[in-house]
C-alpha cells in the first residue's frame, strides 16, 4: 500500500482480476531483493495490465499499444542506472508487440518484463489473443478459436533472454521469488504470469468466478521438471491443457546497455553521458 | 489483527479461497458498492502467513503482525 | 575551434545533432536517410552518447521517446515509409510533450516509390499524420549548411516548446555535397529541472506561454506518470472528462499557435517591388533563386519568399506577400501540398499559381521563368 498512489485508488480492475495480486508479488520480490522503489522506473503499453504502473509511486511511461519494450530500451540505454520494469499483457507483448519482445530478448537488455497472460483482450471486451487456448471462446471466436497459441516463455528463451520463468496467480510466493531473481538478473528477464480475467475469459469459458479460475490454475499447473520428464518419457499427451510453471532459463550473458556504455568509454575515454539534455555546454 | 478496507474490497473472495487456515468466511454485510465483504471470522486461527494480503488484488487486506511477533517473516524467503 | 568540412547533407545533419547536444539516436536503415544513422554510429560513442539500431521505425521513435525521458536529447532519422510507421508514436510525443527530433529525408512516394529520388510529398503527413488535433513544428533546409544549422535549431525548438520537431529534408539536400562551417560554439537550449519539491510539482502545468517548462528526468524522485491518455496537470489519466480533454488539447495547440511568431522563419529576396513572388522551401529554393535572377536580368519584377518553417505555417508573412504581389507562384516537389496553405492565406489578395513536380528531378530555373512569363503574358 505504501508504494501506491493512494489518490488513484480503488483501481479500475474488475473484481478478482489477477493484476493486483501480481503487483503485490512484485513489491514482495522487490523488497526481498533489497531494492528501493526509487530506483525503479516502470513502462507499459496498452491493455488492462498496462494500467498497473499508473498506480505506483515511481516514474512511469504508459505508452502506445505493443511498444512498451521499445520505450524501455531507450530509457535504459539513456540512463543505465534506472532499474526498468515493463508491465505488459499477452496482446500487448505477443501480438502487436511481438517483434519488440523477441528483439529485446535477443539483445539481452537489462529489463524486467512482467507479462500478465490472461489469454484474452480484456480492455476491449473479450477478443481472443495469441495465447488463447485452442477451443476457447472469445467475442471474435464465438465458435472457439482454432489457432495454436504461443508458448511465450519458450519463445522468449529461444530469442535469447537470460532469465525466464512462468507462474500463475495462485502461486504468488513462487512468483515473487522469480520476480526477485528477475530484478537481480543483469539481462533480459521475462516473468510470464498466467492470470485470470473472470469478466471476459471466465464467464465465456465455464469458469464463472475468480475462485473458479484460480482453482483451475491450481489443478492444471505442473512443474517444469515434471513436465520435462513426461516429455522425455514420451508422455507429451499428458501435458494437454496443463500450465507448465517454473524457471525456463537462468543463464547470464553479455548485456546490451553495458555494451553501449563500454563502447562510449572505449571511444571517448569518458563515462557514458547521462542527463546531458540539462547541460548548457557540451564538449564537441 | 486483520483489517478489510470496505472502500477497496470488490468481493472477489480470493482471500477466502487461499487462506490455509480457513480464517475467512463470506459475510452478509454489504459495503456501499453492494459487495459482500469477507469476514475474518476465525481470526484466532491466523498464522500471519500474509497469503491473503498477497493475493488480494485490491490491496484491501492488512494483516498486522503481533507486537512481539513475526517481523522477520519477509526475510525468510 | 571553427571547422570547415566538405560533406553531404546527411553528414552535416549528424554533426549538427552532436553539436546541439544530442546523445542518443535510435533508428532503422532507410534510403535516402541512412548516412545520418551511419555517421552518428561513428560520432555518438566518441561523445559519450548512445547509438541503437532498432528493429523497425516504430521502435526507433519509441526508444527515442524513452531516451528523452531519461534526460537525453534524442533523435531519429528516416524517410517516407519509416515516417509513416512513426505516426502513432509522434502523436504520443505530442500529447506527452516529449522533446525530440525526427529527420525525414523525403523520397518519391507513396509507398516504396522512389527510394533514391527526391520529393516533398510528406509535407501534409508532417502536419496531419498522427490522429487528432495537434500542431507540429517542421523546418526545411535548402543547403548543406542549413541542414547543419537547422538540426541545431530543431533541438532547441523541441526543448523550448516541448514538441517533436521534424526536419523536412529531401534526398537532394541529404546527398548533395557542399562546404559547411561548424562554429566553435552554437547556442543550445538546455532542459530545465523543476525547482519545486516533488510534492509541489505538477509536471504538465503550463508555466509560461502555455508551455510546461520544467521536465524532471526519470530517476530524480519526481514520480512522474507519463501517459498517452488524456491527463490532468499531475499527469493522471482523466480520459472521460470532456472538460479535461478540451483543456489539454487546446493548450497543446495554443502552445504552438500563440507562439507562432517566435517560431516561424522566412527569408525574402527582391520582394519589395515585386509583382510576382515565388513561395518555396527546401531544395527547390535553389532553382527558385536562379529563376528570380534570370527574371531580374530580363527586367521582370520578381521576388521570392523562402519558407524555413513550413509548420507552423508563417501566416502573417504570407499575408504580407499577398498584399505586395499580384501573383504568387508556389514551387514544390509534389502535386500540391503547401500550395493549399498559400491559397488559404492569400485569399483574394493575390492570385496563386502552382508548378508541380514529381519524379525526382528538381524544377529547372527555365521552367519557373516560363511560368513567370506566362503570368506576365510575355
Amino acid at each position: 500500500m505504501k508504494y501506491l498512489r493512494k489518490d488513484r485508488l480503488p483501481n479500475i480492475f474488475c473484481p478478482g482480476c489477477g493484476n493486483g495480486t501480481i503487483l503485490n508479488s512484485f513489491f514482495r520480490g522487490m523488497e526481498s531483493e533489497g531494492i528501493d522503489l526509487k530506483e525503479i522506473a516502470m513502462v507499459s503499453g496498452i491493455g488492462c495490465s498496462s494500467r498497473i504502473p499508473g498506480y505506483v509511486k515511481c516514474d512511469s511511461l504508459h505508452t502506445t499499444h505493443g511498444r512498451a519494450i521499445s520505450f524501455a530500451t531507450g530509457l535504459k540505454v539513456g540512463n543505465p542506472d534506472l532499474n526498468v520494469v515493463v508491465f505488459t499483457g499477452d496482446g500487448d507483448a505477443a501480438s502487436i508487440g511481438g517483434n519488440h519482445l523477441i528483439h529485446a530478448a535477443r539483445r539481452n537488455i537489462n529489463l524486467t518484463v512482467i507479462c500478465i497472460n490472461n489469454t484474452i483482450y480484456g480492455m476491449t471486451g473479450g477478443q481472443i489473443s495469441p495465447t488463447s487456448p485452442e477451443g476457447s471462446i472469445g467475442t471474435t471466436a464465438p465458435y472457439g478459436t482454432r489457432d495454436k497459441p504461443f508458448n511465450l516463455s519458450e519463445l522468449v528463451v529461444a530469442a535469447g533472454a537470460s532469465y525466464v520463468a512462468r507462474w500463475t496467480t495462485i502461486q504468488p510466493l513462487q512468483l515473487s521469488n522469480s520476480i526477485k531473481k528477475a530484478l537481480n538478473n543483469p539481462g533480459f528477464s521475462f516473468v510470464e504470469v498466467v492470470s485470470q480475467c473472470p469478466t471476459y475469459f471466465g464467464r465465456k469459458n465455464k469458469l464463472r468466478t475468480p475462485v473458479d479460475m484460480v482453482k483451475s490454475f491450481k489443478e492444471n499447473a505442473i512443474n517444469k521438471r515434471k513436465a520435462d520428464k513426461l516429455i522425455a518419457d514420451g508422455k507429451e499427451d499428458e501435458l494437454i491443457g496443463k500450465i507448465i510453471v517454473g524457471e525456463f532459463i537462468n543463464k547470464k550473458r553479455a548485456e546490451f546497455s553495458d555494451n553501449v556504455c563500454n563502447l562510449s568509454k572505449q571511444q571517448c575515454g569518458e563515462e557514458h553521458a547521462t542527463k546531458s539534455a540539462y547541460l548548457s555546454k557540451l564538449e564537441y | 489483527m486483520i483489517k478489510v478496507d470496505p472502500n477497496l474490497c470488490k468481493g472477489c473472495d480470493l482471500c477466502i479461497e487461499v487462506c490455509p487456515q480457513k480464517v475467512y468466511e463470506n459475510s452478509s454485510k454489504l459495503n456501499k458498492k453492494g459487495v459482500y465483504l469477507p469476514c475474518p471470522k476465525r481470526e484466532k486461527d491466523c498464522t500471519k502467513c500474509h497469503l491473503c494480503e498477497l493475493i488480494c488484488p485490491d490491496q484491501a487486506i492488512t494483516v498486522e503482525d503481533d507486537k512481539m511477533g513475526n517481523e522477520g517473516d519477509e526475510s525468510n524467503d | 575551434m571553427t571547422k570547415e568540412l566538405f560533406v553531404q547533407g546527411n553528414e552535416a545533419c549528424a554533426h549538427g545533432a552532436i553539436k546541439a547536444g544530442c546523445r542518443f539516436f535510435g533508428g532503422y536503415p532507410i534510403t535516402p536517410s541512412t548516412e545520418i544513422a551511419e555517421d552518428l554510429a561513428i560520432l555518438l560513442p566518441k561523445h559519450g552518447g548512445s547509438f541503437v539500431q532498432m528493429e523497425d521505425e516504430i521502435s526507433a521513435i519509441g526508444a527515442v521517446i524513452g531516451a528523452s525521458w531519461s534526460g537525453m536529447k534524442a533523435m531519429t532519422s528516416t524517410s517516407g515509409p519509416g515516417f509513416s510507421l512513426m505516426q502513432e508514436n509522434i502523436g504520443y510525443a505530442q500529447i506527452t510533450e516529449t522533446p525530440l527530433v525526427i529527420v525525414d529525408v523525403q523520397r518519391g512516394s507513396p509507398s516504396t516509390g522512389q527510394p533514391t529520388m527526391a520529393a516533398q510529398g510528406d509535407m501534409m503527413q508532417m502536419r496531419w499524420g498522427s490522429h487528432g488535433d495537434y500542431e507540429p513544428i517542421a523546418i526545411s533546409p535548402s543547403s548543406v549548411q542549413e541542414f547543419f544549422d537547422f538540426t541545431v535549431e530543431a533541438f532547441n525548438l523541441s526543448e523550448k516548446y516541448r514538441v517533436p520537431v521534424i526536419i523536412a529534408a529531401d534526398e537532394i539536400i541529404g546527398h548533395m555535397r557542399e562546404k559547411i562551417i561548424i562554429p566553435h560554439e552554437v547556442e543550445i537550449t538546455p532542459r530545465k529541472m523543476p525547482k519545486e519539491t516533488p510534492e509541489d510539482f505538477l509536471p504538465f502545468k503550463p508555466t509560461k506561454n502555455h508551455i510546461p517548462e520544467y521536465i524532471p528526468a526519470f530517476g530524480e524522485g519526481y514520480n512522474v506518470h507519463v501517459t498517452g491518455l488524456t491527463h490532468d496537470e499531475r499527469g493522471y489519466p482523466d480520459a472521460s472528462s470532456p472538460k479535461a480533454h478540451s483543456k489539454l488539447v487546446t493548450r497543446l495547440c495554443d502552445k504552438i499557435l500563440k507562439n507562432r511568431e517566435k517560431i516561424v522563419a522566412t527569408e525574402t529576396k527582391f520582394c519589395d517591388d515585386a509583382d510576382i513572388i515565388i513561395a518555396s522551401y527546401g531544395a527547390p529554393i535553389r532553382s527558385v533563386s536562379a529563376a528570380v535572377s534570370l527574371a531580374r536580368d530580363e527586367g521582370l519584377k520578381v521576388g521570392y519568399i523562402k519558407i524555413n518553417t513550413p509548420w507552423p505555417f508563417p501566416e502573417k508573412q504570407l499575408e504580407e506577400i499577398a498584399e505586395i504581389a499580384n501573383d504568387i507562384v508556389v514551387v514544390e516537389m509534389n502535386l500540391g501540398q503547401m500550395v493549399h496553405e498559400v491559397e488559404r492565406i492569400a485569399k483574394d489578395n493575390a492570385k496563386v499559381h502552382f508548378i508541380p513536380k514529381i519524379g525526382g528531378n528538381l524544377h529547372k530555373p527555365e521552367e519557373i521563368l516560363s511560368k513567370i512569363k506566362e503570368i506576365k503574358k510575355i
